[in-house]
């Protein structure tokens, strides 16, 4: 077993699927309803096999495991070279677990050119699964800028009517600020003669340079995040994203940057890294406070949820650069955590956004008397959102508070206040929508969730409650891999604490 | 195995009504609910009696371990929790039985269960907690039971705004708490109560440089924690929440809002008495805290013609008593009372209950009057539960109350003359409003209509039988109680602390006979002056209040407290929400970010579109190949 080539299986088989699906042909009811099948086998066997990757895993290594090499770019150095360590191995499974949930909730949701639809999310999650098994830098590039097409389309093609202007903002954000991680790379090597991860990794380069390579690294990957004030594409990418394009979007996309932060900035920056964790601090707290309250203001539930996106991303990046072992396992946790929890609540409004075709708050109201699984669904992922103790939006915050009180209790008194504000937006967005009375003539015959929706939500529910309770399986596996990551960025703070 | 049961039975009802309660139908989930909530409040009486004198723990699983940060699921047994645990799941039981009868009638029987059963579970995770951070895990629990409670009745409008009202009041000393956490990890390297308690004399008279300054240890997290525990019982400040969250059912009000989870923030302190008794200006703020909020909330317990709102303005008031006993270091004092006051206080509770029912849903006791003949058991279980109230000699409260009273005479506290007259007056007050609600519910003429009059009966069994345990809990708890207030602290073996300088408990055996009898006094002339303003003189109210009118506002607005935050939190948060959406981010950075330069590629690309096939996709195909072979030049280039 451990002799085949797990992660580039795992990488490829969807666009194996995705090319299958291609050469479907024949009446468009039969092509769509293939499309489907064949899309939901594919992904099915996916995670499956990234499940194996999880059982072949051993945790008490802190290394790059299950690693594939072999020439691509001979002339110029690069290879292709994939493996998984503590930490990517779980944003691997959550990229496989997403695209199957989204392709089952996807089902009667998306009528038109479903062909095209499901190519689109195979093709995104070789896409997603190679932005994490990368270990080559120029292999990760590619993964990294690519996953930009296929969401580009799917918002450009199956969304709302303000999907040009979305995609659009979408592409030039993202895009602005990957032409200067391009040139961040390109003198990397000219510094190495190298694009492997793990030899950068524990390269020493020049401070001042250190700090030019992270400012180009920063502008792409604060855009990924986002980062405030880079923030302003994901409220539009959300709002006129269909419902699965906004869980890939806030489930996996949002967490390539802070992935990126702790693959690239941290080991290979870590002077740098130390010397630009008050802007970090800074933009972060901003972003807590600053989109929380904009949260409140907003009338439409996507928007609410991907502003509340930002804020918790904020909660991620004070992690990340603490940089100590609770902030830095937190801010996985948190990154896991919402890649589920937000994943789950822009499928709750795609739940009733399927029926009443509004994303306005105040459509809604009383909910609860005609969807009662419904409401429960919600509520819990609302309050996983909140991070209630119990669900996985907990461990990730408090873990994170605590981590970055050791280093600076005012960032940690100030990124508390979001749990404020957090419970303050969502409970007034699930009190318009669940409860009160059922008045509106539309809402009178809504029916409550379908089996296939309940099936989609159900491994979301049991993850959101495992990750609570018993975090320490994930935790467990990712400790070697974060300590290792510590012992390479803590010299540098002593260091730069000694001038 | 005893205490997994006690804890985990009510998680076992909850989730079995919660989730299959409409299958197995409405009279199933109580029946499973309540029986499995008895087991607990059984396991509950044999862990007190057999109560020994090691504490011990009942380790479960690690919950999370990073580095030195380490949380485990377990139960911690010590005489603090089983008596905890006593508290709570009896009474939770008796709660449950009765809410049989209370919510017959209503639609969602099987969700008031599940509900009703999973707030007694965190509860008890909370008391059991032998860490922070499960404390934290139970104290948020009830925090979002004590929400779905309160919206329970979520059609109503003001319902759904007390619930979320509860909530957020509760999340600012959540977040106190959680700073608190911070610290203790901080400070100590731990979060076990074990490592924490046996190092805090150590750290006495430390410093600690934190927030850009200097701060003694040990106040920074007694002050963090106390902001925690000032939210989840709403203490002067963060009480605004407690008298809205009787929205909810009576019997929630009885559980959650008077007997138990209020209190947790008493539980909270007593159970950090190692930690406190080392930062006396932390208690000093407790003390201040707990006497004003005893004065505050009797003063506008005064004014009140809801008979449930006066009842929670008295819990808000007895929860300052039990904080002021901890504050001047009478910390079993302060768990005496919350244990008696658990009795009588769910009594007056369950009785306003009864007192509802038969009304018809009515809650203005100016509606109400000369009840006591239809409802006689109700009407003497509620003088029992209010005579225990105001501390009637040999009732419940009398030992409780008067033991917090004169500690605070004889403490050194810096803060214990202010603790002492104010819970003085505070108990005239307590009597007068007692008294008032008495009078004015149940004797004089009825003032209901004429179709609510004659439907006034009095309540079922189900209701009634566990209104006569309580009562006589209300009566007898003093007597089996006393015992936690011996000045040798045998009882605790070790669970609450006290430094060897501390005794206060010794020395209230020797106050003066004039302390001693003060609060009868008080008890005497309260009374009293209802019975003047009530019975012997009925138009004397109107013109005190006509004589006072600036006073009475001021009152009946409950010291602006709700105004003053709706001006200063609320608002300018939703509007300063909208300013930064539309001003700045609508306005500055899409303006000046991506639409600017949109605008001007889009001209360009406008014509560029046209000439080519339209199809966005290919496009897209084409870049992610440009962009290979792009770097592949850039590469090539390079190494060449």
């Amino acid at each position: 077993m451990s002799d085949w080539p797990l992660l580039s299986l795992v990488t490829f088989l969807p666009l194996v699927g995705a090319a299958f699906i291609l050469f479907i042909r024949g009446e468009p009811e039969i092509v769509a309803q293939n499309s489907r099948s064949v899309a939901l086998w594919t992904a099915l066997v996916t995670f499956l096999l990234s499940i194996l990757v999880w059982a072949n895993f051993d945790p008490a290594q802190p290394g790059f495991q299950m690693v594939e090499k072999s020439p691509w770019l001979p002339g110029l150095g690069v290879n292709y070279y994939v493996g998984v360590d503590g930490i990517s191995l779980w944003f691997v499974l959550l990229s496989t677990l997403l695209t199957l949930i989204c392709i089952i909730g996807s089902w009667h949701s998306v009528q038109t050119r479903v062909k095209e639809y499901m190519i689109a999310f195979l093709v995104m999650n070789t896409l997603m699964v190679g932005v994490f098994v990368a270990l080559d830098i120029v292999l990760f590039y590619i993964f990294f800028e690519g996953i930009l097409i296929p969401m580009y389309l799917i918002i450009g093609i199956w969304g709302g009517p303000r999907r040009i202007y979305a995609a659009f903002k979408f592409f030039l954000y993202t895009l602005a600020g990957s032409v200067l991680f391009l040139i961040a790379i390109l003198v990397m090597y000219m510094q190495t003669g190298t694009t492997e991860i793990p030899v950068l990794m524990n390269t020493d380069f020049e401070p001042a340079l250190q700090r030019w390579l992270w400012l180009a690294m920063f502008a792409s990957f604060a855009v990924k995040m986002p980062m405030w004030p880079f923030h302003t594409w994901l409220p539009d990418a959300h709002v006129e994203a269909p419902t699965a394009g906004s869980v890939v979007l806030a489930g996996i996309l949002l967490k390539v940057g802070g992935y990126a932060f702790l693959r690239f900035s941290l080991p290979m920056l870590p002077e740098a890294s130390e010397y630009f964790t008050p802007l970090i601090f800074a933009l972060s707290v901003i972003a807590i406070i600053y989109t929380s309250l904009v949260a409140l203001a907003q009338t439409d539930m996507k928007k609410l949820i991907a502003y509340s996106s930002v804020a918790h991303m904020g909660i991620v990046t004070i992690g990340i650069f603490t940089p100590n072992a609770p902030g830095i396992a937190g801010s996985i946790i948190m990154m896991l955590s919402h890649g589920l929890v937000s994943a789950a609540l822009f499928m709750v409004v795609g739940v009733v956004y399927d029926r009443i075709h509004s994303r306005e708050i105040a459509a809604y109201g009383g909910l609860a008397e005609r969807m009662p699984v419904y409401a429960t669904v919600f509520m819990l992922f609302m309050l996983a959102s909140v991070g209630l103790p119990g669900t996985s939006g907990f461990v990730g915050e408090i873990l994170v508070i605590v981590g970055v009180f050791a280093v600076d209790a005012w960032v940690a008194a100030l990124a508390a206040t979001g749990m404020i504000l957090g419970a303050a937006y969502m409970l007034w967005l699930y009190r318009r929508v669940i409860f009160g009375a059922l008045t509106k003539e539309s809402l009178k015959a809504i029916r409550d969730m379908r089996a296939n929706e309940v099936i989609a939500f159900a491994p979301l529910v049991v993850l959101v409650l495992l990750m609570g309770i018993y975090p320490q399986f994930f935790l467990e596996p990712m400790a070697a891999s974060i300590d290792q990551l510590l012992a390479r960025t803590l010299p540098a703070a002593e260091q730069l604490a000694m001038q | 195995m005893l205490y997994v049961l006690l804890v985990f039975s009510p998680l076992l009802g909850a989730v079995i009504a919660g989730l299959f309660g409409r299958l197995i139908g409405d009279r199933a989930s109580q029946l499973v609910t309540c029986g499995l909530m008895g087991v607990s409040a059984l396991a509950s009486i044999v862990a007190l009696v057999g109560l020994g004198e090691e504490p011990f723990k009942v380790p479960l699983f690690t919950w999370m371990a990073v580095e030195g940060f380490i949380a485990e699921w377990s139960l911690r047994i010590d005489a603090l929790s089983v008596v905890m645990m006593f508290v709570v799941s009896c009474i939770s039981f008796l709660i449950h039985v009765y809410s049989i009868g209370y919510m017959a009638h209503d639609a969602s029987i099987p969700r008031f269960f599940a509900y009703l059963s999973f707030f007694t579970f965190a509860m008890l995770m909370l008391v059991t907690s032998d860490n922070l951070l499960q404390l934290y895990f139970g104290w948020e629990g009830v925090g979002v039971a004590s929400y779905l409670l309160i919206g329970f009745w979520y059609t109503r409008p003001s319902a759904c705004a007390a619930a979320i009202k509860a909530f957020i009041v509760n999340r600012v000393g959540d977040f106190g708490l959680a700073l608190g956490i911070a610290a203790t990890w901080f400070v100590f390297d731990s979060i076990q109560y074990d490592v924490i308690f046996a190092n805090t004399a150590k750290l006495a008279d430390t410093e600690l440089l934190v927030f850009g300054a200097s701060f003694d240890t040990l106040t920074l997290i007694g002050i963090l924690l106390f902001i925690g525990a000032m939210g989840k019982s709403a203490q002067l400040g963060l009480h605004t929440w407690l008298p809205d969250a009787m929205e909810g059912p009576t019997p929630v009000s009885a559980l959650i809002h008077a007997a138990t989870m209020v209190t947790a923030g008493v539980f909270l302190v007593a159970r950090f008495s190692p930690l406190y008794e080392f930062a006396p200006t932390a208690l000093a703020l407790v003390t201040f805290i707990g006497a004003s909020t005893a004065l505050f909330a009797a003063t506008v317990g005064l004014v009140q013609n809801d008979i449930k709102r006066v009842i929670a303005y008295s819990t808000c008031s007895q929860l300052g008593y039990m904080f002021a006993a901890a504050g001047v270091g009478a910390y079993a004092a302060g768990i005496f009372h919350l244990y008696t006051h658990a009795f009588f206080k769910a009594l007056l509770f369950l009785g306003a209950g009864s007192v509802i029912h038969a009304m018809s849903d009515e809650q203005d006791m100016r509606k109400m009057g000369g009840l006591w003949r239809k409802l006689p058991i109700t009407y003497a279980v509620m003088w029992i539960g209010s005579l225990a109230l105001v501390g009637f000699p040999g009732t419940a409260g009398f030992f409780s109350k008067d033991a917090i009273i004169e500690a605070a005479w004889v403490s050194p506290n810096a803060l214990s003359g202010y603790a002492f007259w104010l819970l003085l007056l505070a108990a005239v007050l307590t009597a007068f409003y007692s008294g008032r609600l008495m009078f004015l519910t149940f004797h004089g003429d009825s003032r209901a209509s004429r179709e609510v009059r004659e439907h006034v009966h009095e309540s079922p069994p189900v209701m009634t039988v566990p209104l006569l345990i309580l009562a006589a809990g209300a009566v007898l708890a003093g007597w089996f109680g006393l015992v936690m207030i011996a000045p040798e602290g045998e009882f605790w073996g070790g669970a609450i602390f006290t430094a060897p300088i501390n005794t206060v408990l010794e020395e209230i055996e020797t106050v003066p006979a004039i302390v001693k009898y003060a609060p009868l006094g008080a008890l005497i002339l309260g009374l009293g002056l209802a019975w003047l303003f009530y019975v012997a003189v009925p138009g004397l109210p109107d013109r005190i209040v006509a004589a006072l009118r600036p006073v009475h506002t001021f009152l009946t607005h409950k010291w602006y407290f709700d105004e003053l935050y709706d001006a200063l939190f609320v608002r300018p948060a939703v509007s300063l929400g909208r300013t930064l959406w539309r001003g700045f981010d609508l306005g500055v950075i899409d303006r000046f970010g991506p639409d600017g330069v949109a605008t001007v590629t889009l001209a360009s690309a406008r014509r560029a579109i046209r000439l080519q096939t339209g199809y966005v996709y290919h496009y897209a195909f084409a870049m992610l190949i440009g962009l290979v072979v792009l770097l592949s030049w850039y590469l090539f280039i390079l190494r060449g």
